[in-house]
């Protein structure tokens, strides 16, 4: 069976790309070498990749940090866009925490 | 003999999502052998160049991260003495009985003020590494995937690092090998020795307690660093930097994340540690250059992205 291709649209950005319905979300953006989603670790552990899917776009996860994405968030569409898995065109939100740490010294952008 | 107190980190204890996957990336990618599993599910595993039966046990959780560190000590009188000194200095020890691991004799927990936890324990079952005590060859056949010869160390992220280094190094006889002064001449990253490696045990200030930043294995030569990195494009294991040079320790080092999201490391060729040497210090404008030595400045990644 051959996947099935879908469009992945970034909210409050021109940026969109395709990625298949057996392919992670993050994936499919890094190998179009495209932006717009914080990578991270790729496995679904540290929450840099968080998004929520806007609208009611079908999709699959895998298994993600509880930590990272509690129930309650995850009923809202909150989801890890390196465990996430389209089934229709979708719509993201990016939250990833490109939370500065403002330890002084320790600010990359600073250094 | 003048190596005794604590000998060196002997087991770490990794949160993973999906067991089965992490067993075969441990053992077949990292090159790790699975000597035990327990019934509460937890995966025993050690390198094979370690003796003793375990290093790194894997627990399936819903979040990733670490649960503990465990150091060795020399004998069981060294770890009631180093109890004892903690427990004068304050802090509250759980004591975790005999078996509780497998193989593992007792083992005194405590919690840092970087909200990490930590054990001290003097017995662990030793299994050897196949090769023997008599006439051994150098290495044993049939290693798999990166071969790391052994667990080497972890760095840790929470609050509160200075306090908790002091543990380390006022209380358990730790070494400051290296650190990063803030502008304020603060330390914001310390690296501790408890033998004659340039580091045991790193931390970097950070506002959430209980964070890994990575799990460190230990490889001889570059080229092994080299064929590390070559098995994680043939595997499709995500990396994050390398491979490339620490200026912190002189390490040569490839970080990469296991299928949780834990951070790993393959290093070789940091430096001896001897106890008359005064630590490197860091200044906060050069960080860059302490941490990856040719990129020459941090990246997000290394100051976000953790479990
Ligand atoms: S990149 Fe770490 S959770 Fe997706
Ligand atoms: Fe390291």
């Amino acid at each position: 069976m051959v996947a099935e291709k879908f469009t992945i649209a970034i909210e409050d950005s021109d940026e969109a790309f395709t990625c298949s319905s057996d392919r992670n979300v993050l994936k499919a953006m890094e190998q179009l070498g495209r932006k717009g989603i914080p990578v991270g670790c790729r496995g679904g552990g540290c929450g840099v990749c968080r998004v929520q899917v806007v609208g009611d776009g079908r999709y699959r996860t895998g298994k993600m940090s509880r930590e990272q994405v509690p129930v309650d968030d995850e009923r809202q569409g909150i989801c890890l866009a390196c465990k996430l898995f389209p089934e229709a065109d979708l719509r993201l939100k990016v939250l990833g925490r490109w939370q500065k740490h403002f330890i002084t010294g320790m600010n990359p952008e600073a250094a | 003999m003048s190596f005794t107190g604590v000998m060196r980190p002997g087991h770490a204890a990794i949160r993973v999502l999906d067991m089965d996957e992490s067993v075969t990336y441990y053992t077949e990618r990292m090159g790790l052998m699975k000597t035990d599993e327990d019934d509460q599910g937890r995966v025993y595993l050690k390198a094979w160049d370690e003796l003793d039966c375990f290093s790194i046990v894997l627990r399936e959780a819903d979040s990733p991260g670490i649960d503990y560190t465990g150091y060795k000590t020399f004998s069981r009188a060294d770890m009631d003495e180093l109890v004892g000194k903690l427990e004068d200095y304050g802090i509250d020890i759980e004591w975790i009985a005999e078996g509780e691991l497998n193989n593992c004799g007792e083992r005194a927990r405590f919690q840092t003020p970087s909200g990490h936890s930590f054990e001290l324990y003097s017995e662990k079952k030793q299994i050897g590494d196949g090769l023997g005590r008599t006439n051994p060859n150098p290495w044993p056949e049939g290693l798999k995937g990166m071969q790391v010869y052994r667990f080497d160390h972890v760095l840790l992220y929470g609050p509160n690092i200075i306090e908790t280094t002091k543990i380390f190094t006022d209380v358990l006889g730790f070494d400051l090998t290296e650190r990063v002064l803030t502008p304020e001449g603060e330390m914001n990253v310390t690296f501790v020795s408890c033998s004659n490696k340039a580091h045991d045990l790193a931390f970097v200030e950070y506002p959430e307690p209980n964070k890994l930043h990575h799990v460190s294995f230990m490889l001889m030569t570059w080229e092994e660093v080299l064929r590390a990195a070559d098995l994680m494009s043939m595997h499709d294991i995500s990396i994050d930097i390398g491979p490339t040079r620490h200026g912190i320790t002189r390490g040569r080092t490839i970080y990469f994340f296991d299928p949780s999201g834990n951070r790993n490391e393959v290093f070789c060729g940091d430096y001896t540690w001897y106890p008359d040497r005064e630590p490197i210090t860091w200044t906060a404008e050069e960080l860059g250059r302490a941490i990856f030595y040719h990129d020459r400045r941090l990246n997000e990644n290394f100051l976000t992205v953790v479990t």
